[in-house]
């Protein structure tokens, strides 16, 4: 376990531009002293001198976004919030990270947790809460050991709890723990379980930004976003800004799995191309076996698949690079999205079907029920797909399937009845020959596999 | 002076109206009423924070208001939307909407047991309505249908999961209008479940009227069970001097000759329980399951049923049948009555009171 950790933070050393992980390797970090001895708190140091406002401004200007699957604009989000006066304001941590292929926050968590509570403590102040709760994955139960340390170290230290560093700001931070739901991940859900009630997402509006926690105005964001809070301070929002490209700025952490040779975390600085990405000895190390590749969902679970050619090049002939923008060029008809960042990559052995199959059986058991798209076409597509997959479905089915996901799309209250249609409308959509395949090949298709075929073609660019 | 009421304007399904702000899109439309009104099956005015759930009220907002005429890129929930002023909505008239809203319907009947042969509710269901509207004639769906084992839940009620749509109108009765709440929602997706977790612990005196808000038959009065078709009643409407706190002791009474089969609150034309001097009309079980006497009540008179439910069918004095044609088609000919069903079968004999029972009529009740 011991070596393997190693192993692992000495290839994080290795690579380019680093923000977050900068000192990951460095011996005992996780523990306040270290952390405080390698520049840690001085974000904290620098912002209680600044006006709350200029800290939201700061944000807005590094163009920092949401790192939880949305990519909605973070300081945006922080000037929504509503501030009515004698109404208590609350910022939430999601942490409950529970979005297949996505494992990032956890790293950032479990190697150094005082960076998290830096950020949010710059965070809280801020926005003027007082009170901030991290809402944990309950798997996570021994982060959550570690979250508790080294708050109290925080504490003990002067960081939190009354008058921080003299400044006369009060804080508190809390962690909670959910109970095994990936649905309590969705925002509105995850307030409502924080509340002690079933996590079922919340009908929107109002949004959190104005009613959130105990109906007060509230805002969530994802470990990451408020890690990376503390590079934004001391280095300034124009330095953070001017890593990367467009509206992709700053780093962002891959948690990369499936076929490839170095699985593990990435900090990016989203200018380097997906190839450059899967290929390089200093990220994944290529494709195992000397298999190739056949497809990838770069962004978690939920974001379109894309088949080999699609995801290397976009459909204008561009080579396709790791940030917000590239990775959504074309549109969902030839490109995805970043989403959480969990890189799954599929070689050439591996079924799109039965791929496909493991996703929704995944959506339609963790839907919480509430809908009726979500509740009835999660379990149907997932019947439909396990008959395919077992060789007993019909030519009929894969429109029917099509049928199905679009009337759950965008008919739902949360965005998991969109995350359980978006998977299945990709697959086909590129792969519905590989699913034709196994309709006709009923036999066949249970001790053989469709391959690679044309799926790592160069795609005919219109000029 | 008179204070002005400022009013907005919305327009749906090109009729424009007028109304106050804070209106939802649904009230809106229910103002207009008609085609134009979606349907509810979640939504329930009386419970506060209903709605939203199952999607069948999906409507298309063509332009949000008249300061930000832009379209919403989604269809909303029209019983959680709010009307803004020069809000243009389209209901029947979109495309989007009469699509999106099959596939709600096709959502809702995917697991449903289609036992309407079998169920108290047919007659009065809003998921029968909804099908017959909205629904097709066969289904697409080729696996087996979820099932869930019938439960006792309190004295009262059985609930039969195995017919519910999880509108969760029934979770709010209990957290608003009885004073125990013992039951909710376990699991979550498909496999979620209303249940007390420990059977038949529904025990409070509103208990009851979850049967009313419940829009299927999951949730049924055991006292009428199996006892009679509800077109066979006739519903009067009818009060009594109840002393329980809360009770408004306005029913509606369900009658076949002189005994009282069932007692339910009254419905408004929404099928949802009335409202009295801005009240809503609980009724307590007492009223509900134990005063199955006339004498107990004063009859106001008969319940105004709509034209188009079956239940108002054969009932009315003033009805006029339709011309009876068979001795035509028959060249003259009277029909002949081959038998009297009593003349054979002991089920169902008139002279045996169902009312009386305090449970479902088994036939050795017939065999006395
Ligand atoms: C079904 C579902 C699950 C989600 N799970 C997570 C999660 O585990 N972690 C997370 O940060 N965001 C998750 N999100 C996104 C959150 O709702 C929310 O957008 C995010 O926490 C906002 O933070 P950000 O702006 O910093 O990205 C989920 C969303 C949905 C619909
Ligand atoms: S979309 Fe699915 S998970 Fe989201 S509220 Fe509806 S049923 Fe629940
Ligand atoms: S039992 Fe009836 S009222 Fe309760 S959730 Fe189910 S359908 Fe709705
Ligand atoms: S009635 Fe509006 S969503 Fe159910």
């Amino acid at each position: 376990m011991q070596s393997l950790m190693n192993a692992e933070l000495k290839r994080i050393n290795t690579m380019s531009r680093k923000l977050l992980l900068e000192k990951a390797h460095v011996e005992g970090i996780r523990h306040y002293d270290v952390y405080r001895r390698e520049g840690g708190y001085r974000s904290v140091e620098k912002a209680l001198k600044m006006q709350p406002n200029d800290i939201v401004e700061e944000v807005k200007k590094s163009g920092l976004r949401g790192r939880g699957g949305a990519g909605f604009p973070t300081g945006m989000k922080w000037s929504f919030l509503a501030k009515p006066d004698g109404v208590p304001r609350y910022l939430v941590c999601n942490a409950d990270e529970s979005e297949p292929g996505t494992f990032k926050d956890r790293y950032l968590m479990e190697f150094i947790p005082h960076i998290l509570i830096e950020g949010m403590i710059v965070a809280s102040y801020a926005l003027g809460s007082n009170n901030i709760y991290i809402y944990i994955r309950g798997e996570y139960d021994w982060i959550t050991d570690i979250l508790e340390e080294a708050i109290a170290e925080a504490k003990q230290n002067g960081w939190l709890g009354k008058n921080i560093q003299g400044s006369g700001f009060d804080c508190e931070m809390y962690v909670q723990r959910g109970a095994g739901a990936y649905i309590c991940g969705e925002e509105t859900a995850l307030l409502e379980s924080l509340e002690g009630k079933r996590g079922n997402p919340r009908i929107k509006p109002p949004f959190p930004a104005i009613k959130g926690l105990w109906g007060c105005p509230t805002v969530v964001n994802n470990v990451e976003t408020l890690a990376a809070v503390v590079p934004i301070i001391n280095e300034g929002a124009e330095e953070y800004a001017k890593i990367g490209i467009g509206k992709s700025t700053g780093t962002k952490l891959i948690s990369a799995c499936g076929n490839i040779n170095k699985p593990g975390i990435y900090e990016i600085d989203m200018t380097i191309s997906v190839e450059e990405f899967i290929y390089s000895d200093e990220y994944c190390g290529g494709i195992p076996n000397g298999k190739k590749l056949k497809a990838c969902i770069p962004g978690g679970s939920s974001v379109p698949i894309l088949p080999a050619n699609l995801l290397l090049t976009t459909a204008k002939g561009e080579k396709r690079l790791m940030n917000y923008e590239s990775l959504s060029d074309g549109g969902f008809a030839t490109g995805s999205m970043m989403g959480s960042g969990g890189f799954i990559v599929l070689d050439e052995d591996q079924c799109i079907v039965k791929h496909t199959y493991t996703l929704a059986r995944f959506y339609r058991h963790e839907s919480c029920g509430q809908c009726s798209p979500c509740r009835e076409g999660t379990g149907w597509m997932e019947k439909i797909l396990l008959s395919i997959e077992k060789g007993k479905g019909k030519m009929s089915d894969i429109d029917l399937l099509w049928d199905i996901q679009r009337k759950i799309e965008g008919n739902t209250i949360c965005p998991l009845g969109d995350a359980a249609a978006w998977p299945v409308a990709a697959a086909i959509r590129h792969f519905r020959d590989e699913f034709e395949w196994h309709v006709n090949n009923p036999d066949k298709c249970l001790t053989e596999n469709f391959g690679l075929r044309h799926y790592a073609d160069p795609i005919h660019v219109p000029v | 002076m008179s204070e002005e009421i400022k009013t907005i304007k919305i327009t749906i399904d090109n009729i424009t109206i007028d109304v106050e702000p804070g209106t939802t899109i649904l009230h809106a439309a229910r103002r207009i009423g008609g085609d134009v009104t979606p349907p509810a099956m979640c939504y329930y005015s009386k419970l506060e924070g209903s709605g939203g759930k199952c999607r069948t009220c999906l409507v298309e907002v063509a332009a949000g208001s008249t300061a930000d005429p832009r379209p919403m890129p989604k269809l909303v929930a029209s019983c959680r939307t709010n009307v803004m002023d020069g809000m243009v909505v389209k209901n029947i008239t979109s495309e989007k909407v009469t699509d999106a809203r099959n596939g709600v319907v096709e959502f809702l009947l995917l697991n449903h047991p289609l036992d309407c042969p079998v169920c108290d509710q047919a007659g009065e269901c809003h998921l029968q309505d909804l099908g017959y509207e909205h629904g097709k004639a066969s289904t697409r769906y080729q696996f087996a249908r979820r099932t869930f084992k019938r439960e006792d839940i309190g004295p009262y009620i059985q609930l039969h999961m195995t017919r519910c749509i999880l509108c969760y109108r029934c979770t709010y009765v209990a957290d608003q209008i009885t004073d125990k709440r013992v039951h909710g929602i376990i699991d979550r997706g498909d496999h979620a479940a209303i249940s007390t977790y420990i059977s038949k612990a529904i025990d409070n005196d509103f208990s009851g009227n979850m049967i009313d808000v419940c829009p299927v038959g999951a949730l049924t009065d055991k006292t009428f069970r199996f006892k009679n078709r509800v077109w066979f009643t006739k519903p009067v409407d009818a009060h009594r001097n109840c002393t329980t706190p809360g009770c408004c002791g306005k029913a509606t009474l369900w009658l076949r000759g002189d005994e009282v089969f069932r007692v339910t609150a009254r419905k408004d034309e929404w099928g949802e329980v009335k409202s009295f001097d801005g009240k809503t009309g609980w009724i307590c079980n007492t009223c509900r399951f134990e005063t199955k006497k006339t004498e107990s009540w004063t009859i106001e008179g008969l319940s105004n049923i709509s034209r188009h439910s079956v239940i108002g069918t054969n009932k009315y004095k003033t009805l006029e049948m339709p011309k009876e044609t068979i001795k035509e088609v028959m060249h003259g000919v009277e029909p002949k009555l081959l038998m009297d069903i009593h003349s054979v079968s002991e089920v169902n004999n008139p002279t045996v009171h169902l009312s009386d029972l305090n449970r479902s009529a088994h036939s050795s009740d017939f065999k006395k």
